[in-house]
C-alpha cells in the first residue's frame, strides 16, 4: 500500500470517526488523536524518505490536504455541537409570552390638568405669558375693577364665598385682568397673557354644580388688537381642543368686563349639528365666552381706552373635559377615584 | 322669554321658517333655549262633542259618554271627570292618540264598559299646573262653541304655533317684550316693523284726578309712576286668542282685567298692577320703604315680614303691593271688581331685585324691573290697557292720567369715529355700512365728516351709554360671521413659563414618573381637617363667612387631609392600592387681609405602588418607599442645598416613630412618615404614607447648574464594612462619621444591609456599605485605600462604639 493510499484510508476513516461523534469531548479527543505529532498522519509521513524525489512534494501536498479536510470536518462537526448544544440550552429557557409583563410605576396628570396644559401650550406658543393669582382675592378685583358695581345683577349670577366684606374666594379668574392691567409695562408691549387657576361659587354640589371649578382666562391689549383678532384666537382655541372640522360661531353675550361681548359656540361634535341631547338640540355647544375689553376696566386699572384696547375671553377645563369625555358628573373630577382618573391617559 | 311666532308675524312681514330665525337671533341678539310648538309629540286629539252620557253601572263618578268626533256615528268614551256635560265641544284623545308625556291612548274597558278613547284636561295635553287656567284645573277644558268635530285641537289652542324661547342676558332687558324683539328682528332682516299701538278713548266723564292722587316723595324708589282708572268694568274670561297669547308665553289667563296687563307686559315689557278700587284703604298712592318687620299679605296669600329695604306701594299709607313684585291680597282684583285702579311705574331695579330675591317672589313683573323699563313706552302701556280693558271687560277709562313721577325719556347722543370702529372691530367699513346699521336700527345717525358720525339713541334702548356699546351694535348687526378672522399681530414678547412655573410643572412629571396620579381635591374643608398635617401650623385656618355645606367651611393648610378623604373614597369602594399626589394652594393666615397663599406639593399612598403580580413579590408601601420618592424628587430639582431628615414626634396626626422632618440646609420644609392609626381610623382608611413639602421653599432654594465632570480613566477599589452598633445609633450618624474621615478617594458610601434579630446580641444592630475609593488623577494603590479605611473603621470604633464584624 502506497503511502497516498495509506492517507486516504486515514482520511475516510477519520471523516468517519468525525461523522459518528455525539459531543464535543469525542470531536476533541479525534482532534487530538488524528491530528497530533504522534498522530497517524505524521506516522505515515515519516515514510516519506522512502519514496522518490519526485513524489515527495506530491505526497505532502496530499497530506497537507488530508490534514486540512480533517481539520475543516472537525470545526463543522465543533460547530454544529456547539449549536445544538445552544438551541438545546435555549429550549429549556422558553417563556409563556403571553404571561403579562412586569408592572411598572407610573402616574399620570389629571383630566383637568391635562385640558389646562393644552391650552396653555397653545398660548404660550402664540407668545402669552401665563400669570397664576390667589385665590383668596379682594373683592375690589373680584367685582369693582371689572365693571361690577355693588348692586350689579350680574354678581347675582355669581354666589360668592365672603370671607369678609372686602375679602372673598375669587369667583372667576378675571381678577388677574385687573392686577396684570396694573402690572405691565406696556412701553415693552402689548399684554399677553393667559390665567388658569380654581375659582369658587357658593353653589351646592350635583352633578352639574361643584362650588370648586377651574377657568382659564386670558387677555390681550395693546394699540392694534382687534375684535377679528379675537374671532381669530377663539377660532384657533376651538379648533384646537375639539378638532378642526368643527365650526365656530360667535354670538353677542353679556359680561360686565367687556363691550362688544360674545360668546364662541362649536358645532356639537356628538351630533355633528344635527342637533342631539348633549346640545340640547341646537347643533351647537358653548365652550368660550370673550369680548373686547370694556373701556372702564382699562380706566379703572390706570390704562388710557382712547390709546389701548384689546380682548378677554374665559373657558372652563371641567366644561371642557365633561364636553370632550362626556362625563356627565362634574364631582368626579374631584372625588379622585382613581378608576376615573386612570381613564384619561395623556397620549403622546 | 317665550316669544310666539305667529304674533311676530303680525308685526313682521317673515319669510323665514321658525328655526332659522332662531338661529339668526342667536346670531344677533340674545341666545335661544329651545324651539318649540306646544303640539309637539301629541296626535290624534281632536274637537269632540259630548252628545249623551249616562252613569257608569258600575261606578260613582264615571261616566259613558258618547261623542261626536266628526265621524258617522258618536264613540263611546267612559269620563271620569266631575265637569263632563252633554252639549259642550272638549277635547278627545283617539284610539292611538299621543298626549302628554308620550302616553299612548288605546281602546280598551273600564270597569267593563268599553271606552274609544279619552276626554282630555288641558294638563293631559301638555299644559303646566302653573299655566292652565284656574277654571279647569280640576276637569275638562271646554272648547268654543264654533270648534268643528274631527278637527285637531291645536289650532283652536294656539298650540301649533312655534314659539321660541330666548335666553335674554341681563343687559337686554329690551328683549322681554314683543317690542323689542320686533325692533331687533326688523334691523337685522331690514324689514319694516307694523307694530301697532292701540290709542285709548276716554270714554268716561269724570277726571281721573278726582279719584286718585299719586305723591311720590322718594323719585329714587319709583322713577316713574302713573295710574289710570276704569270705572264699571265686568270681570271675565277673556276670549280664547288672549288666553292663548298667555299660555303660549307661560302666563295662566285669570280674567280680563289681569289677562290685559299681562298681555301688555309681553307686548311692551312693561308690567302694570292693577288694583280693585273699591277696597283701596283711601285714594292717595305713594311709595315707600317698608317699615323693619312690617307685615304684608300678598296676592298669594302669605303674610310677608318685611325688612327697610323693601319698597311698597301705600294708598294713604297702608301697603298695597309690594312695588314691582307682587299686588296685595287686600286689593287685588276679583270676580266682585267693578272700578279698576291700573298703574304703569319705573321701580328701582336693584330695591326690586333684592326684595324678590330675600322672599322668593320672582315673577314676570320683577324680573323686567330688574333688567330696567323702556320709560318711552310706560304711557303708552297704560293707554293701551286701559283701552283693551274697555273693550275686553266694557266700562268707563276715566279722563287723564295721574302722574306721581316720569323718568325723561331722552335719547342720547353718542358721537363715533368710523376710523375708531374699524380700528376694534378689524375691519373695513365704510360709512355708508355704518349709517345702514344705524337706519336699520332706527337709530337717528348724523354723518358730521369722513369720520365722525353722531349717533342718537332711542330711550328703547337704555342698554346703551358709550361708544363701545354702539361697536357692539355694528359688530352684530354687520354679523360676527362677516368679521374678519386673524391673530394678534406678533410683537417682541416672547411669552412662555416662567422658572417657578416650570418648577412646578417639572414636580409634577416627576411624581408622576414615580407612579404618583395626580388629584385635584377641595379647598375648602372643615375646621379641624383644615388645621391637620400643616408643616409649620399656624393656629386656626381662615373661615368663610356664610359657609354652603359644614364640610366646606374653611381653607385647606394642607394638602394631605383632602388626599386621605381620596384614598378613603377609593377604599370604600375597594380600590385598595391608591398613590396620589396633589400640587396646589393651602392659605396660611398670617395677620394679613388675606391668607398666605403657598404652593404645595403632597402625596398619599396606601397599599401597594403596584398591584399583585404573578412575577413580583407583594410589596406592601412602607416609609422607606416614601422616603425614597422624595429623595429622588428632591435631587431632580437639583437643590443645592444639603437635605437632611430628622425623626420628628410633634406631629399629633402622624406616628411618632415613624415621621421625618425634612430640612433644607436645617430649614423646615416638609415632612413625611405613616399616617398615625387613630388619624387613619378617623379617616376610615387603611396604613397610609404621606408627604407633604414646601414648594415655596424649594422653588427659592438655590439650584445645581448642570455641568460636566470628566469620568475618572482610574479604577476604583471597594471596601466592605460591617458594623455591630446600639440600636439608637442611626445611619445618619455612621454616615457622618465615614464621610467625615473618608479622606479624599472616598467617592461613595453605599448602605447595603441593615439587620437586627436573633443573631445579634439585644439591643444591637448591624449596619453593612459599602465604601468606593477612587483617584481622578492616578491608579489608587491597596496601601492609599487600606490606610484611608483603616482610619474610618478607627473612628467608627471610637465615637459610636461600633464593633466592625
Amino acid at each position: 500500500m502506497g503511502l497516498k493510499e495509506k492517507l486516504a484510508d486515514l482520511r475516510q476513516q477519520g471523516l468517519q470517526e468525525i461523522e459518528n461523534s455525539q459531543d464535543l469531548k469525542k470531536i476533541n479527543e479525534i482532534r487530538v488523536k488524528m491530528l497530533g505529532k504522534k498522530g497517524p498522519i505524521t506516522n505515515v509521513l515519516r515514510g516519506m524518505r522512502d519514496i522518490s524525489v519526485e513524489e515527495r512534494p506530491k505526497v505532502g501536498q496530499f497530506a497537507n490536504q488530508v490534514r486540512d479536510d480533517l481539520k475543516t470536518a472537525i470545526e463543522e462537526k465543533r460547530a454544529a455541537l456547539e449549536q445544538a448544544a445552544l438551541d438545546a440550552e435555549l429550549a429549556a429557557e422558553t417563556v409563556d409570552v403571553t404571561l403579562p409583563g412586569s408592572p411598572v410605576a407610573q402616574g399620570q396628570p389629571h383630566v383637568i390638568q391635562q385640558i389646562i396644559d393644552q391650552v396653555v401650550d397653545l398660548f404660550v406658543s402664540m407668545g402669552y405669558e401665563v400669570a397664576v393669582g390667589d385665590e383668596v382675592e379682594q373683592e375690589v378685583y373680584n367685582f369693582e375693577k371689572l365693571n361690577l358695581p355693588k348692586d350689579h345683577p350680574a354678581r347675582d349670577m355669581q354666589d360668592t364665598f365672603y370671607v369678609t366684606p372686602s375679602v372673598l374666594m375669587r369667583t372667576q379668574t378675571s381678577p388677574m385682568q385687573a392686577r396684570m392691567l396694573e402690572k405691565h409695562d406696556f412701553s415693552q408691549g402689548p399684554l399677553k397673557m393667559i390665567s388658569p387657576g380654581k375659582v369658587y361659587r357658593r353653589d351646592t354640589d350635583d352633578a352639574t354644580h361643584s362650588h370648586q371649578f377651574n377657568q382659564i382666562e386670558g387677555m390681550v391689549v395693546g394699540k392694534h388688537i382687534t375684535m377679528a383678532d379675537l374671532k381669530g384666537t377663539l377660532e384657533t382655541v376651538a379648533q384646537a381642543l375639539f378638532g378642526d372640522k368643527l365650526d365656530v360661531r360667535l354670538r353677542p353675550s353679556y359680561f360686565p368686563f367687556t363691550e362688544p361681548s360674545v360668546e364662541a359656540d362649536i358645532t356639537c361634535f356628538n351630533c355633528m349639528g344635527k342637533g342631539c341631547a348633549i346640545c340640547k338640540h341646537t347643533g351647537w355647544i358653548e365652550v368660550l365666552g370673550a369680548g373686547m375689553v370694556h373701556p372702564n376696566v382699562l380706566k379703572m386699572s390706570g390704562v388710557d381706552p382712547e390709546e389701548y384696547g384689546g380682548f378677554a375671553f374665559g373657558l372652563g377645563p371641567d366644561r371642557f373635559a365633561m364636553l370632550k369625555y362626556g362625563v356627565d358628573d362634574i364631582r368626579n373630577f374631584y372625588q379622585n377615584d382613581v378608576r376615573f382618573l386612570n381613564q384619561f391617559d395623556e397620549k403622546g | 322669554m317665550k316669544v310666539s311666532y305667529q304674533w311676530l308675524k303680525e308685526y313682521l312681514d317673515l319669510d323665514v321658517a321658525p328655526r332659522e330665525l332662531a338661529e339668526k337671533i342667536a346670531r344677533t341678539s340674545v341666545d335661544i333655549n329651545d324651539v318649540y310648538q306646544p303640539a309637539d309629540g301629541l296626535k290624534k286629539i281632536v274637537v269632540g262633542k259630548v252628545v249623551a252620557m249616562q252613569d257608569h253601572p258600575n261606578s260613582d263618578h264615571l261616566h259613558i259618554c258618547q261623542v261626536d268626533v266628526g265621524e258617522e256615528q258618536p264613540i263611546q268614551v267612559v269620563c271620569g271627570a266631575p265637569n263632563v256635560t252633554t252639549g259642550k265641544k272638549v277635547i278627545v284623545a283617539l284610539n292611538g292618540a299621543r298626549i302628554a308625556d308620550n302616553v299612548k291612548i288605546k281602546r280598551g274597558k273600564i270597569r267593563g264598559v268599553e271606552s274609544n278613547g279619552m276626554l282630555c284636561a288641558l294638563q293631559e295635553i301638555g299644559f303646566s299646573d302653573k299655566i292652565a287656567p284656574k277654571d279647569y284645573s280640576a276637569g275638562l277644558y271646554f272648547l268654543p262653541d264654533d270648534a268643528k268635530e274631527g278637527e285637531p285641537v291645536f289650532g283652536y289652542l294656539g298650540m301649533d304655533d312655534t314659539i321660541i324661547d330666548t335666553d335674554v342676558t341681563p343687559n337686554r332687558g329690551d328683549m322681554l317684550s314683543m317690542y323689542g324683539n320686533v325692533n331687533d328682528i326688523a334691523a337685522f332682516y331690514g324689514l319694516q316693523s307694523h307694530f301697532k299701538e292701540l290709542p285709548v278713548e276716554e270714554n268716561g266723564t269724570e277726571n281721573t284726578g278726582d279719584l286718585v292722587s299719586a305723591k311720590i316723595d322718594d323719585h329714587k324708589i319709583a322713577p316713574t309712576y302713573k295710574l289710570r282708572v276704569i270705572k264699571g268694568v265686568k270681570i271675565a274670561d277673556s276670549p280664547l286668542w288672549l288666553q292663548i297669547r298667555l299660555w303660549n308665553a307661560g302666563i295662566r289667563p285669570v280674567n280680563n282685567v289681569v289677562d290685559v296687563t299681562n298681555y301688555i307686559l309681553l307686548k311692551y315689557g312693561q308690567p302694570l298692577h292693577s288694583y280693585d278700587y273699591d277696597r283701596l284703604p283711601g285714594h292717595d298712592f305713594g311709595v315707600r320703604h317698608a317699615k323693619e318687620d312690617e307685615k304684608f299679605t300678598t296676592l298669594d296669600g302669605d303674610e310677608q315680614t318685611l325688612k327697610a329695604n323693601d319698597i311698597l306701594v301705600t294708598v294713604d299709607n297702608q301697603p298695597v303691593a309690594l312695588a314691582g313684585t307682587m299686588g296685595g291680597e287686600g286689593t287685588a282684583v276679583s270676580d266682585q271688581t267693578t272700578t279698576v285702579a291700573l298703574e304703569a311705574a319705573i321701580f328701582d331695579p336693584v330695591m326690586v331685585r333684592k326684595q324678590a330675591r330675600r322672599l322668593d317672589l320672582h315673577s314676570e313683573s320683577s324680573m323686567r324691573f330688574e333688567r330696567g323699563i323702556n320709560p318711552a313706552t310706560v304711557e303708552t302701556a297704560l293707554n293701551e290697557a286701559a283701552e283693551l280693558i274697555k273693550e275686553l271687560a266694557g266700562g268707563q277709562v276715566t279722563k287723564g292720567i295721574v302722574t306721581g313721577s316720569e323718568k325723561s325719556a331722552a335719547d342720547k347722543q353718542i358721537t363715533l369715529s368710523l376710523a375708531k370702529v374699524n380700528h376694534v372691530l378689524g375691519t373695513d367699513l365704510q360709512m355708508a355700512d355704518v349709517e345702514d346699521v344705524f337706519s336699520r336700527l332706527r337709530f337717528a345717525a348724523d354723518v358730521k365728516d369722513d369720520d365722525q358720525i353722531e349717533v342718537t339713541v332711542p330711550a328703547r334702548r337704555w342698554d346703551i351709554f358709550v361708544a363701545a356699546d354702539l361697536y357692539e351694535e355694528i359688530a352684530r348687526i354687520y354679523g360676527y360671521d362677516n368679521l374678519p378672522s386673524t391673530l394678534p399681530v406678533m410683537t417682541r414678547n416672547r411669552g412662555g413659563l416662567t422658572p417657578r412655573q416650570r418648577f412646578i410643572r417639572a414636580s409634577r412629571h416627576d411624581l408622576e414618573g414615580m407612579g404618583l396620579t395626580q388629584a385635584i381635591s377641595y379647598s375648602l374643608t372643615t375646621v379641624d381637617k383644615a388645621k391637620q398635617f400643616q408643616i409649620d401650623p399656624v393656629a386656626e385656618p381662615m373661615k368663610l363667612d356664610f359657609p354652603m355645606s359644614s364640610d366646606h367651611v374653611a381653607t385647606r393648610m394642607s394638602i394631605i387631609s383632602g388626599l386621605l378623604i381620596d384614598i378613603a373614597y377609593n377604599v370604600s369602594r375597594n380600590v385598595n392600592n391608591v398613590a396620589l399626589y396633589e400640587e396646589g394652594r393651602v392659605f396660611l393666615p398670617k395677620g394679613g387681609e388675606r391668607p398666605e397663599e403657598q404652593e404645595h406639593l403632597a402625596g398619599a399612598i396606601t397599599g401597594q405602588m403596584l398591584a399583585n403580580d404573578w412575577h413580583t413579590e407583594d410589596r406592601p408601601v412602607d416609609f422607606f418607599q416614601v422616603k425614597g420618592i422624595v429623595e429622588r424628587y428632591l435631587h431632580n430639582m437639583g437643590l443645592t442645598g444639603k437635605v437632611t431628615y430628622v425623626a420628628d414626634q410633634s406631629r399629633r396626626e402622624m406616628h411618632p416613630g415613624r415621621t421625618a422632618n425634612i430640612l433644607l440646609d436645617g430649614q423646615l420644609v416638609g415632612f413625611l412618615g405613616q399616617v398615625h392609626p387613630s388619624t387613619a381610623k378617623v379617616y376610615k382608611i387603611p396604613a397610609t404614607y404621606v408627604f407633604e413639602l414646601n414648594l415655596e421653599s424649594l422653588i427659592a432654594a438655590p439650584k445645581v447648574a448642570n455641568e460636566y465632570h470628566p469620568i475618572s480613566k482610574y479604577p476604583s477599589i471597594t471596601r466592605d464594612i460591617a458594623l455591630l452598633v446600639d440600636d439608637d445609633i442611626t445611619n445618619a450618624m455612621v454616615m457622618d462619621v465615614i464621610n467625615k474621615r473618608g479622606g479624599a478617594f472616598l467617592k461613595d458610601v453605599h448602605l447595603f444591609d441593615v439587620y437586627s434579630g436573633l443573631h445579634l446580641p439585644k439591643g444591637k444592630k448591624s449596619l453593612a456599605y459599602t465604601l468606593t475609593y477612587q483617584d481622578d488623577n492616578d491608579t489608587l494603590t491597596e496601601d492609599q485605600v487600606n490606610a484611608a479605611f483603616d482610619k474610618v473603621t478607627k473612628s467608627l470604633t471610637d465615637t459610636l462604639g461600633a464593633e466592625i464584624r
